[in-house]
């Protein structure tokens, strides 16, 4: 027993109640207001198709065995004359069963082409459990829920996958001035293509194409383009996608104009 | 104005007029009251409460209990097949008609009233603990034993908390000088405690907290609602009964917040005036102005009813047993020898 009066808690509690009533309900009314959720709230998993090479690691590790995949092999032509010809697998069927995925992730984890994603959307639920198995036009027209991926630090190593194809693209290059040269021998800086300087600028359509190479430009986003992409109807993802080619494509011809004005 | 407005000269058409008015307000008035308790108790609990049914453009849930009402006419009529038909189906009129009749004498305004019973005090509790009745009726009909448990607690509280009801009660009617309800509130009118006026709550203060306590306990309310408790013997005598009959019994309960708010109100508040020795105007205007003001005092005693179930955990049987019999009742008695006291030397 303290000192306090007797049965004080009592008002003490009709006190906690008083006060809850003139605060603000934590409520959130649903349908009508809709959640703040995070930016990469983990609501459906969503399947970027083109990526997909049907290694089937998902469905394997997948502990509730919801993901369906059917495939047929395909026979590709020889790249080469007289080589060997490949076969490709070609996804026909990839489903995932929302009604028995627990959301664990680990098939977004584990898919080693970058194929699979968590979306944010997570309003799909239905009235019966069979349309709960969504198909793959369904989580491909998730994909263009998903955020882009967070911004690299400044400084930071360039991805592997931009940094092949940057070399690729400088061999493309290489290639096609090498068997430019013999047909213009005026053209002798064709030789030192990657590091040429505005010298062989002057010279002819192939040249100046060349030397796209050494522009580097920092892809951003044409909001023009962008805008009329999406008023046309097509997909965040895609209108993104273009809108930085068309960016960098401007870019770069300011960049050419400038150094052609130089020289 | 000491006759009620519904006394025509003819005899049938008042008769009617005091039917058609005690029905309109026995319905409408739980369906307020309970509106207020959803709302009460969800904001108590950090939530909104019904939001979405409504009339027409107004929403927050008004319409709410109305919906209940028409899901509960649309239910199946289940009887278990082993229940006694006649009295199960019985009980729930039972226990709802009291509070109805109840209303006939309270007073809610100057003039509003069906009628002035001599003995409206008594006529009041009398028919009050009619409803037991009711419960033990359904609990036994129903062959089941949580609500027969719920049936056995239920009368075992009522009897309990009849006491200390009717004793709080007795020693207002000692202080008055009359088992009026409205003779009650007029002399209220006129009550000073030291030449200065107050209701009759302020000086027996001990006596409206005990009436209010066991006014709960009669309505089975939280904190004292052992018999239809939910947790362990799942609503006790209403287990077994779906429906309109279930429905019956909600009605009861919230009809018996009311009734027993309305009682506090003229016993212990001062009725239909704001405070002792404030006159109200004459006429109509007095009328409503009294009637506003009775429901506000009704309004306000069924909030602090919210208000403890949003706040109080159940009593214990023991604890309950205990509480009445050995601190009400030696307190109302008590009480009331005081009361008596001072109204001999006054």
């Amino acid at each position: 027993m303290t000192a306090t009066l007797p049965q004080v808690g009592l008002l003490k509690g009709l006190g906690v109640t008083l006060k809850t009533l003139l605060k603000k309900p934590t409520t959130q009314q649903y349908p009508h207001v809709k959640p703040d959720l995070p930016p990469r709230t983990r609501g459906v998993i969503a399947l970027m198709e083109e990526n997909c090479t049907v290694c089937m690691l998902c469905a394997r590790e997948c502990p509730d065995w919801c993901i369906y995949i059917d495939s047929h092999k395909e026979t590709v032509p020889p790249k080469e004359e007289g080589a060997r010809a490949r076969t490709r697998n070609v996804l026909d069927r990839f489903a995932i069963d929302f009604a028995l995925c627990m959301y664990c992730g680990i098939c977004v984890e584990v898919c080693p082409f970058d194929a699979l994603f968590w979306s944010p959307e997570f309003e799909y639920s239905t009235y019966s459990i069979r349309e709960l198995t969504h198909e793959k036009e369904q989580l491909r027209k998730w994909m263009d829920t998903v955020p882009p991926p967070p911004e690299l630090e400044v400084g930071a190593e360039t991805p592997k996958e931009i940094s092949d194809g940057l070399a690729a693209a400088r061999k493309a290059a290489e290639a096609s001035a090498a068997a430019a040269a013999p047909a213009a021998p005026a053209a002798a800086g064709g030789a030192a293509a990657g590091g040429a300087p505005a010298g062989g600028a002057a010279a002819a359509a192939p040249a100046a194409k060349k030397q796209e190479e050494d522009i580097h430009v920092e892809a951003q986003i044409d909001q023009e383009v962008y805008d009329q992409l999406i008023a046309e109807g097509k997909s965040e993802r895609v209108a993104r996608a273009r809108a930085k080619a068309a960016y960098v494509r401007k870019e770069k011809a300011r960049i050419r104009a400038e150094r052609e004005g130089q020289s | 104005m000491d006759t009620s407005i519904f006394a025509l000269d003819n005899a049938w058409l008042a008769l009617l007029l005091k039917v058609v008015a005690v029905l309109a307000f026995f319905l409408v008035a739980p369906l307020v009251m309970g509106y207020m308790e959803h709302k009460v108790l969800g904001h108590m609990q950090a939530r909104y409460g019904p939001m979405e049914a409504g009339l027409g453009p107004i929403k927050h849930g008004v319409g709410q209990l109305v919906a209940d009402g028409l899901k509960f006419l649309q239910k199946e009529d289940i009887i278990p097949a082993r229940a006694d038909r006649w009295v199960f189906a019985l009980a729930p009129g039972v226990a709802l008609i009291p509070a109805m009749i109840i209303l006939v004498v309270i007073p809610f305004g100057p003039g509003l009233w069906a009628e002035d019973l001599d003995t409206g005090v008594f006529f009041a509790l009398a028919v009050s603990s009619v409803s037991v009745i009711g419960l033990l009726m359904a609990a036994w009909s129903s062959n089941n034993k949580y609500s027969l448990m719920g049936g056995i607690r239920a009368a075992a509280q009522l009897i309990a908390y009849e006491l200390p009801l009717v004793l709080a009660a007795a020693a207002v009617v000692v202080q008055a000088g009359t088992l009026s309800l409205v003779g009650i509130v007029e002399a209220q009118h006129s009550f000073t405690a030291f030449g200065i006026p107050v209701p009759y709550a302020v000086p027996q203060l001990l006596g409206f907290l005990m009436f209010f306590t066991a006014a709960l306990a009669e309505l089975s309310r939280p904190p004292f609602d052992m018999p239809i408790a939910d947790a362990e013997i799942i609503a006790g005598h209403m287990t077994e009964y779906t429906g309109i009959r279930f429905a019956f019994f909600m009605l009861s309960e919230y009809a018996g917040m009311v009734v027993m708010s309305a009682l506090a109100t003229v016993l212990f508040l001062g009725g239909w005036y704001l405070w002792p020795g404030v006159p109200l105007p004459s006429g109509w205007l007095g009328a409503l102005l009294g009637f506003a003001i009775t429901m506000g005092k009704i309004t306000t005693l069924v909030f602090v009813m919210v208000w403890f179930r949003a706040t109080f955990p159940r009593l214990r049987e023991d604890q309950l047993q205990r509480f009445s019999w050995l601190i009400l009742i030696p307190l109302a008695l008590l009480q009331i020898v005081v009361v008596a006291v001072f109204k001999v030397l006054a």
